[in-house]
């Protein structure tokens, strides 16, 4: 089955991330396979499909995460902006700086305030400048919409808060750098209805300001947040579109199956 | 198929449980039997002029180990300058880079320097510091001393720094920061309750070692001005007095055991405590 480059209605935005051909091994185990996909700036975008088809492999090829991983390596291209980010010239710190990561599980750094959870990133790279470190928490915690529910107990550890807040306080995290591209990878499932509806409500807010990626299990959600949609298989693009026609006119078959609960 | 009577079985547990508390009673003798010795004969001569006078010769009254306490203080502090920065290094290279084949060495060997006898360590202090500069010192002291800690700090470090969960190390990384800064500054500093108290074990450790002191930093029955001098500390100390023929040394002895017993508990149990609330307060 030809992938299939998509070519997508409404108003054409600039391109934020495209990927071609890319290709990701663990060890000998091939898990990605001639991956292409094109990421618009200012736009949700969501990978679904079953587990193990390679969906967060591929969100962790796009910032660079996979490389973390013991034996992993991927082949192809990336470019963010235009700039390929994929080769070995370039600094996957520097690209993970540009393209945060929220993870399923909320990780605050446990020993550090929430003040402090959001500060680390600008500390360690450098920022000395208290003043900025104070205006960035508050800027970043406020589009992460948590500032009104911690603004009194910054001082507290990351810790204390709830799992739905916790999550929001890594998102603040991951703003409160040089972020433009944000992925996510199941950020809500391990957080209740309310929590997820807080996430969800907060994307769409985001999306004007940042280009994210989300991985979903939860089809709903998708089709919530998500302007686009990449259905995966194995390894392997089953189908692109707007997330409109993959659920309620999808081209291929197997995207109907999926989406209608007939596997997964 | 016969079902034991209940009498029966509850006869056979009751005989387990009084086994078990038999054990326990035999094992608790030799420990208390040594808390009252050392309790009973060194009280007496515990008092102030204990700790601020020094040693004085035999026949003339008073005196104390002044000059072994601030003697073993400063072997423990060189011993950490020395062991303390290389055993945490070491424990973080086992934990962070620890999977090849070259870790798997290095943790052997760790765990066979901790079972080395520590007048081995000694011996070795004395080849390669007390003989080439011609002198017993503080230096050569600290130096076995410090040996003797970096595998226990790092094997301690390397296993409380495993227990920082991997998604932290990830959400670290996938904040830009590079790997070194991650490890020192995010994996470490949410693993300093168990380094500390590891740091702390390992002082503790080794502050009650005699064997790697008695031919580095020898004795002294004056204070000791430079780190370069022949340096008195309490385990030395008690030894030196313990074999003397004279009654008011070996009592001395008893009461310098007394305090460096004390000294020992109090650390180990503030060590402990701090553990206990680390673990509570869980990554």
């Amino acid at each position: 089955m030809e992938p299939i480059v998509p070519k997508p209605a409404g108003p054409v935005r600039e391109l934020k991330l495209q990927v071609r051909g890319l290709d990701a091994w663990f060890r000998e185990k091939q898990a990605l396979f001639g991956i292409n996909l094109d990421v618009r700036a200012g736009e949700v975008t969501a990978l679904i499909g079953p587990s193990g088809c390679g969906k967060s492999t591929l969100l962790r090829c796009l910032n660079r995460m996979h490389d973390t991983v013991p034996g992993a390596r991927a082949k192809g291209e990336i470019l963010y902006d235009g700039q390929q980010i994929l080769s070995f010239g370039v600094d996957p710190v520097a690209v993970r700086r540009r393209i945060g990561m929220v993870f399923q599980k909320p990780t605050p750094f446990p020993t550090l305030t929430i003040f402090e959870n959001v500060a680390i990133g600008m500390r360690l790279h450098g920022e000395r400048d208290f003043l900025k470190i104070q205006r960035t928490v508050e800027s970043s915690l406020r589009r992460a919409a948590l500032w009104e529910e911690v603004k009194d107990v910054l001082q507290k550890p990351g810790s204390s808060l709830s799992g739905g807040q916790q999550q929001r306080l890594c998102i603040a995290r991951a703003l409160a750098i040089e972020t433009d591209v944000l992925l996510l990878d199941e950020p809500c499932s391990a957080l209740d209805p309310i929590s997820t509806a807080k996430i969800e409500e907060l994307l769409l807010e985001l999306r004007s300001n940042y280009t994210i990626v989300i991985v979903t299990h939860n089809m709903q959600q998708a089709a919530r947040v998500s302007s686009r949609t990449l259905f995966m298989l194995s390894g392997k693009v089953i189908e692109y579109g707007d997330t409109n026609q993959i659920f309620t006119a999808p081209a291929q078959k197997l995207t109907e199956d999926y989406i209608t609960g007939r596997f997964g | 198929m016969i079902i034991p009577t209940a009498p029966g079985r509850a006869r056979v547990d009751s005989l387990m449980r009084g086994l078990c508390w038999t054990a326990v009673a035999l094992a608790l003798v030799p420990l208390f039997s040594l808390l009252y010795l050392v309790v009973s004969k060194g009280m007496h001569r515990l008092d102030m002029d204990f700790f601020i006078h020094l040693p004085r010769p035999v026949g003339i009254p008073g005196g104390g180990m002044a000059n072994a306490l601030a003697g073993t203080l400063t072997l423990v502090l060189i011993a950490s300058l020395i062991g303390m920065p290389l055993g945490v290094g070491a424990g973080l290279y086992l934990s962070e880079f620890g999977d090849g084949r070259f870790a798997w060495s290095v943790r052997f060997c760790a765990d066979v320097l901790t079972g080395v006898p520590s007048i081995v360590t000694g011996i070795f202090a004395y080849d390669i510091i007390v003989k080439p500069m011609h002198s017993f010192s503080a230096l050569a002291g600290g130096f076995a001393l410090g040996t003797m800690m970096i595998p226990i700090i790092a094997r301690i470090t390397e296993e409380v720094v495993r227990l920082v969960p991997a998604n932290l190390r990830e959400a670290a990384l996938a904040l830009g920061i590079p790997r070194w800064k991650s490890i020192l500054f995010v994996v470490l500093r949410t693993a300093m309750g168990g380094v500390a108290t590891g740091l702390f074990l390992g002082a503790t450790r080794v502050a009650s070692e005699t064997a790697p002191l008695l031919f580095t930093s020898f004795n002294n029955q004056y204070w000791t001005k430079s780190l370069l001098q022949p340096t008195a500390s309490m385990t030395v100390q008690i030894f030196t007095y313990a074999i003397s023929p004279y009654e008011e040394w070996r009592d001395m002895a008893w009461t310098g055991a007394l305090v460096l017993l004390i000294i020992v508990l109090l650390a180990s149990m503030l060590s402990r405590l701090t553990l206990a609330k680390n673990k509570a307060g869980n990554f």
